[in-house]
């Protein structure tokens, strides 16, 4: 096997994450810092992107509340600091097992619903925690809570500098691109893929295909905690702001400007939103009316997303992911 | 006396006030074909959810082994050995015959809680799959879109399928339908060469029914006016004049 991708479209998206890389480097030689906190945030939301698309793309699940999980990630690193418990691990584990547990939880609830029943759902058990969020006096209520210092992690883990917690989030965008790819080529993601074409015929073939939901459910809501656990330390800020549903509707979009289950659609889709609102919002303050339209157009008459578009460059037409 | 794989005990099924299945009664013989006919509307496709799990009766009982499978899931069922193909084809459809055949595969190998090996590189799942698609010819275009198939050969698909899950027995639901004649005629020896396999067969062509059938039932407003062998059927009269009409005579 050669180790250049066959692809076209792999190959771009390998240049693009290797040109990532040196992002901090870079914008620092330019002096232009500012671009590297907008590239941190593209990549965090890029993050959760990635883990909506699981459910989403792959799964045929489309939620409106996977916002939440950022915000509770983002908790997980806001309250403990609160109370001077400034250790990474904590955190990062904390994210994790409230975000399964929610995800448990909400998901065995939702996941009997389908269509339009399941995005309802999914969006009332997300407003359930902005409003609980909302309602906390002690941590800031709508105010927001500040997070005076970030996570504390081994000197070599450190994040304290904004060019270590770039590469922490590139980290873990790396793992979660990697995770995505393996997982969804394996038995579980074949399972997950077919229930979403044709679910009566997986039950058919002998699969629990609610368990097996389920499962995939938790493992998005746990990788878009690790996001929100990100985002935290980024801003230094939370507020429930981060969790209402509209920020799932802007996941949801993200996904399909860069390409449903795909593997780096929704990381492309989050650059893009993240660059074009930047760059909208310097033009004029109506920039929402120019994007809506923007968006419109896209899902009209852009089939397949950026992705979509790149992957007419391929010459051969096998699926990838 | 010969021993039945699936029995089935005063079932019932209403929808509203159309009686889909009416005190249905049936026993089929392992290792037998038994082919249920009936004019459309008796209630065919229903009997067949029934034991599939899609639809719950409203009252009585399916052994399927001995054992009454009322109480489990598709899945279930499915696992359990009593595999089913669906009338309407509805195959996996963007995926590849191979990849298709081999989640059939996958369905009968244990739990799929594997996150990280690539099925891609399964030898032994990817044999047992094209060793079902041989059974049913399809072997040669196991890399084609499942998409592009023809009528026919989707329904040779799902054959294959069924028969990748290791079933001791099949639910086949017309698996003839919309085919030409002689697409026909090679699901006819496609069937005829399972040898073996215990079959539950709905079928509209009759002439495929009395080959590859060793018993009949014929259901006429969900219920079985009468089952027996090809031969005595069709020589029965209130069958006849019930469902099978001049032409067959």
């Amino acid at each position: 096997m050669n180790w250049i991708p066959a692809k076209t479209s792999t190959r771009i998206y390998l240049l693009l994450l290797l040109l990532l890389a040196p992002a901090p480097h870079f914008f620092d030689w330019i002096g232009q810092p500012f671009y590297l906190d907008l590239l941190s945030r593209a990549l965090i939301i890029g993050i959760a992107a990635i883990s909506l698309n699981l459910i989403l793309g792959f799964g045929g699940m489309v939620s409106l509340g996977h916002a939440a999980y950022i915000g509770i990630g983002a908790y997980c690193v806001g309250i403990p600091s609160y109370y001077d418990y400034y250790n990474g691990w904590l955190h990062l584990g904390l994210a994790l097992l409230v975000s399964a547990v929610f995800a448990l939880i909400t998901g065995a609830i939702s996941l009997r619903t389908r269509g339009v029943y399941f995005i309802m759902i999914t969006m009332a058990f997300s407003q359930m925690v902005y409003f609980t969020f909302l309602s906390l006096e002690e941590y800031g209520a709508d105010d927001g809570l500040v997070i005076y210092s970030r996570s504390e992690f081994p000197e070599w883990l450190s994040m304290d500098s904004s060019s270590a917690l770039y590469y922490w989030i590139f980290a873990v965008l790396l793992l979660s691109l990697y995770f995505t790819h393996r997982l969804v080529h394996s038995r579980f993601g074949r399972v997950i893929v077919g229930a979403r074409f044709n679910e009566q015929r997986m039950q058919a073939l002998g699969f629990d295909t609610y368990r097996y939901r389920l499962v995939c459910y938790v493992i998005a809501a746990m990788i878009c905690s690790v996001a929100g656990v990100l985002l935290g330390n980024f801003t230094g800020f939370i507020s429930p702001d981060m969790i209402g549903w509209a920020r799932s509707g802007e996941l949801i979009f993200m996904i399909i400007i860069g390409g449903t289950a795909t593997l780096f659609g929704p990381l492309l889709g989050t650059i893009a939103f993240v660059v074009l609102e930047e760059l909208l919002s310097s033009i004029t303050v109506y920039w929402h009316l120019i994007f809506g339209v923007m968006l419109v157009a896209l899902v009209l008459y852009g089939k397949g997303g950026i992705h979509g578009w790149l992957s007419r460059f391929d010459r051969d037409k096998v699926e990838d992911d | 006396m010969t021993e039945s794989l699936l029995e089935i005990k005063g079932l019932n099924k209403h929808f509203g006030g159309i009686v889909a299945s009416n005190d249905v009664n049936l026993a089929v013989t392992r290792g037998r074909v038994h082919a249920i006919i009936g004019p459309n509307g008796a209630g065919k496709t229903t009997l067949i959810e029934q034991l599939s799990g899609q639809i719950r009766p409203d009252s009585g009982d399916i052994k399927f082994a001995g054992r009454s499978v009322i109480g489990d899931s598709i899945a279930q069922r499915a696992r359990n050995g009593l595999a089913r193909s669906f009338q309407i084809t509805s195959v996996v459809l963007p995926m590849t015959l191979l990849e298709n055949v081999m989640l059939a595969v996958q369905g009968n190998s244990g739990h799929s809680y594997r996150f990280w090996s690539p099925v891609k590189e399964d030898s032994d799942m990817k044999a047992a799959a094209m060793a079902s698609l041989a059974e049913v010819g399809l072997d040669d275009r196991a890399g084609r879109i499942a998409d592009n198939l023809s009528h026919g050969e989707q329904r040779q698909l799902e054959v294959a399928m069924a028969l990748a899950m290791k079933p001791r027995m099949l639910l086949l639901d017309e698996p003839m339908a919309g085919m030409g004649k002689d697409e026909g005629a090679r699901m006819v020896e496609i069937l005829g060469n399972l040898d073996g396999m215990t079959i539950l067969l709905v079928e509209h062509d009759m002439d495929a029914v009395f080959s590859l059938a060793d018993q009949l039932s014929v259901l006429v407003n969900g219920h079985i006016i009468a089952t027996d062998t090809v031969d005595n059927i069709r020589a029965n009269d209130e069958v006849q004049k019930a469902y099978l009409g001049d032409g067959h005579a």
